[in-house]
């Protein structure tokens, strides 16, 4: 027998039974209590034919392979970069991975190639178990970022700030003219003349993310703000 | 106010504050206090108010603390000086280190503390105003913190305490009972597990009596439990409603 004691995109907390069922398997955001599936974390319900799972409403970014992140380089090493990607973990940014030519550490400074501050688009290679995040360049989406502002958000948001098939983030760049990245750890990066209307576009998708009929408050927020 | 011992705690079955025996104080729980911190929450009975932050899971340092195999709690209680009325020394003292460790242990029984190796999940507990049962009210605001910051976690922590005042046994003991009553037992639980993680009690009781006590806190966690809940629910239904203070 299964039992399903929630509707989908329900909000739920820690602690609330999900379902009961064995058939049923618990995914992201939930556990398993013998028969039972009960929630981790404050979020909404997804279901997804055999999947129940939670998407949390906050957290912090937990890397995975494949994901393209947005971060700050937090320290030069001899052979190595260590970098800031909004997440409890420090990315690691291996000189064979970020730079194509040969490089003689003996001889040359890596930090003419990236420097302490310096914001990079990068993808996630490989996270081990113990939380060493290898980070790559060697992407063709992934570089340098120079200029611009960078706004953080709850990584568990970036789906709603991209909106369906890009939705959302092209009306914003749409609107404001401003060149927007958006990093999969919930850092975004924004370079144009709208940079404040961008951000406060953002910060709002970030605050209302739980909410129907999103798209329309932005645009409303947009039309608004050209005003000003 | 005055000070010393009133000549009975409990008058025609009725508490001083107007209370019977099986009543709580007033209770107030609140999240996202804090706009800095990842998580926040206050809790309050009555006139005992606690504050809590969470941040992280973020890296711990120095690292030798660090443990491979999960995220480390760091838990801190501290009472501010103005919080009874007698001033609180600033710092660190026998009775919040005491508290500190207890509650760590409660809240690590229900944090997947094992999704996060290498990690520490810091949290500051405040007590701006203590009278009786600080340390209930301060493990449910940092449950409530622990869950807005999105930590994963089994369950909800609620907490009250009992006691037995003038050989009755109350739910809900404040200062002024603590001090002059017979026995103060906090009790917190896992409510959906129906599991104990916290159990202290100063005083004597016989057994049958201690056997009602606790039947008496698990009942009474049940309904700060449907607080903490209740609490969530309202805020984002707040935020869905575009209520601009939360």
């Amino acid at each position: 027998m299964s039992e399903i004691f929630v509707k989908d995109r329900e909000l739920v907390m820690p602690g609330d039974v999900l379902a009961k069922s064995i058939d049923i398997l618990p995914g992201n955001g939930t556990y398993r209590d013998g028969e039972e599936i009960i929630s981790k974390v404050i979020g909404l319900v997804k279901l997804k034919e055999r999947f129940i799972s939670v998407i949390p409403l906050s957290g912090k970014y937990i890397p995975k392979p494949g994901d393209r992140v947005i971060g700050v380089i937090e320290d030069v090493q001899p052979t190595f970069w260590n970098v800031n990607i909004n997440s409890p973990y420090l990315g690691l940014l291996l000189l064979g991975e970020a730079v194509r030519e040969y490089v003689d550490v003996t001889k040359t400074d890596i930090s003419k190639y990236y420097d302490i501050g310096e914001i990079i688009y990068a993808k996630v290679l490989h996270v081990s178990r113990s939380g060493v995040v290898s980070l790559s360049m060697n992407d063709p989406k992934a570089k340098k970022l120079r200029g611009g502002k960078l706004v953080r958000i709850t990584p568990y948001k970036v789906p709603r700030v991209i909106g369906r098939e890009g939705s959302m983030i092209e009306l914003i760049k749409e609107k404001t003219n401003c060149n927007i990245i958006v990093g999969q750890n919930g850092v975004i990066w924004i370079k144009g003349m709208n940079e404040g209307l961008a951000t406060r576009a953002i910060l709002l998708i970030e605050k209302e993310s739980h909410i129907t009929g999103l798209t329309q408050k932005v645009s409303k927020l947009l039309e608004e703000g050209d005003k000003k | 106010m005055k000070k010393g011992k009133p000549e009975r705690l409990i008058i025609d079955g009725k508490r001083l504050d107007g209370r019977d025996l099986e009543e709580f104080r007033e209770m107030e729980a609140k999240i996202k206090v804090i706009k800095s911190a990842d998580g926040s929450a206050m809790f309050r009975f009555g006139n005992t108010i606690a504050i809590a932050a969470v941040y992280g899971p973020r890296p711990m340092f120095p690292k030798h603390l660090q443990n491979p195999e999960r995220a480390v709690i760091n838990l801190r209680y501290n009472m501010v000086p103005f919080s009874t009325e007698d001033r609180v020394r600033p710092g660190v003292s026998r009775r919040s280190i005491e508290i500190s460790k207890i509650l760590k242990e409660a809240i690590a029984e229900t944090v997947f503390t094992e999704e996060f190796p290498r990690t520490v999940i810091d949290i500051y507990i405040e007590m701006i105003q203590a009278d009786g049962t600080t340390r209930c009210a301060a493990l449910n605001a940092a449950s409530l913190a622990l869950a807005d910051a999105g930590v994963p976690m089994k369950d909800l922590i609620a907490a009250c305490s009992a006691g037995k005042v003038d050989g009755h046994i109350v739910l809900d003991v404040n200062g002024k009972e603590d001090n002059y009553g017979e026995v103060d037992m906090p009790v917190a639980m896992i409510p959906r597990e129906n599991k104990v993680v916290l159990l202290q009690m100063d005083g004597l009781l016989t057994k049958e009596e201690f056997e009602k006590c606790l039947q008496l806190a698990k009942k009474g966690c049940m309904q700060v439990y449907k607080l903490q809940k209740e609490c969530i629910k309202n805020t984002y239904k707040q935020i869905a409603e575009g209520d601009e203070n939360v």
